[in-house]
């Protein structure tokens, strides 16, 4: 059998659209209200430091954001197909490396908190 | 015109690679699903500038709050959430057919799988707004 990479590629995908769609809506919500000037008292430095600084909501903040990140690096290789960029090796590259590195400084910053 | 001396020539139909989208209101819905991607991508983006910030300290995060209250990222946020909204009914409407869940002969229905979905969603959003203190 022919061995490939695009069930792994799309296997991110899937996760990363999967965790997209149900926590970055509500996210969005939280940080619009903060946005507006009404921060809930969930995001003050006091509230938010303590509940990143512990492994599990280290591990959370990191699935959730590299696996978001990722998702939305495929589609936008796919996109950008769709907007009649045909260099598609190029962009795979561009759009993958930027996930990775957005996961490595996740990672970095989280291990700081 | 000697018609036996022509060659054949197959026939390629015109499509405008940037502007195809707008032929149709199918295509127009499709290309909306795919931009998605793109402020998902970018509030991720804010995301782990947040992370950033908060390992920086105090004063570095409500910095970062204080900035946010640019009417750019007003504008921002409410074209986000619009989009990010759109991103979840359309994955929903979509898993049944990308991961069909099969019981014996009996393929699960898809209202079943998606209405499952929005059930898990709308419960998972309220328990954040309610840890977050919005609740």
């Amino acid at each position: 059998m022919t061995k490939s990479n695009k069930p792994v590629v799309w296997g991110l995908f899937a996760a990363g659209g999967t965790v997209a769609a149900f926590v970055i809506p509500v996210l969005i919500l939280v940080t619009l209200l903060a946005v507006l000037g009404h921060a809930p008292p969930g995001l003050s430095y006091e509230r938010l430091q303590p509940l990143l600084a512990g492994w599990t909501g280290k591990l959370i903040a990191f699935v959730v954001i590299s696996l978001s990140l990722w998702g939305s690096a495929h589609r936008l290789r796919i996109t950008f197909h769709d907007f009649g960029v045909r260099a598609d090796r190029a962009v795979a590259a561009l759009v993958y490396l930027a996930a990775g590195a957005g996961a490595l400084l996740t990672v970095f910053y989280l291990l700081r908190i | 015109m000697a018609e036996s001396q022509m060659t054949p020539r197959t026939y390629v139909r015109e499509v405008p690679p940037t502007r195809w989208y707008f032929r149709h209101p199918r295509y127009m819905r499709y290309i909306a699903r795919e931009v998605t991607c793109i402020f998902i991508g970018a509030y991720t983006a804010l995301l782990i500038v947040g992370v950033a910030q908060l390992s920086r300290g105090s004063a570095a995060w409500e910095a970062l709050l204080a900035a946010l209250q640019a009417p750019a990222s007003i504008a921002f946020h409410l074209v986000a959430l619009a989009f990010a909204l759109y991103h979840t009914i359309t994955w929903f409407n979509v898993t049944p057919k990308a991961l069909p869940v099969q019981i014996g002969e009996h393929i699960v229905p898809a209202w079943t799988i998606v209405a499952a979905h929005y059930a898990v969603w709308v419960v998972l959003s309220m328990v954040i707004l309610l840890a977050v203190g919005v609740l």
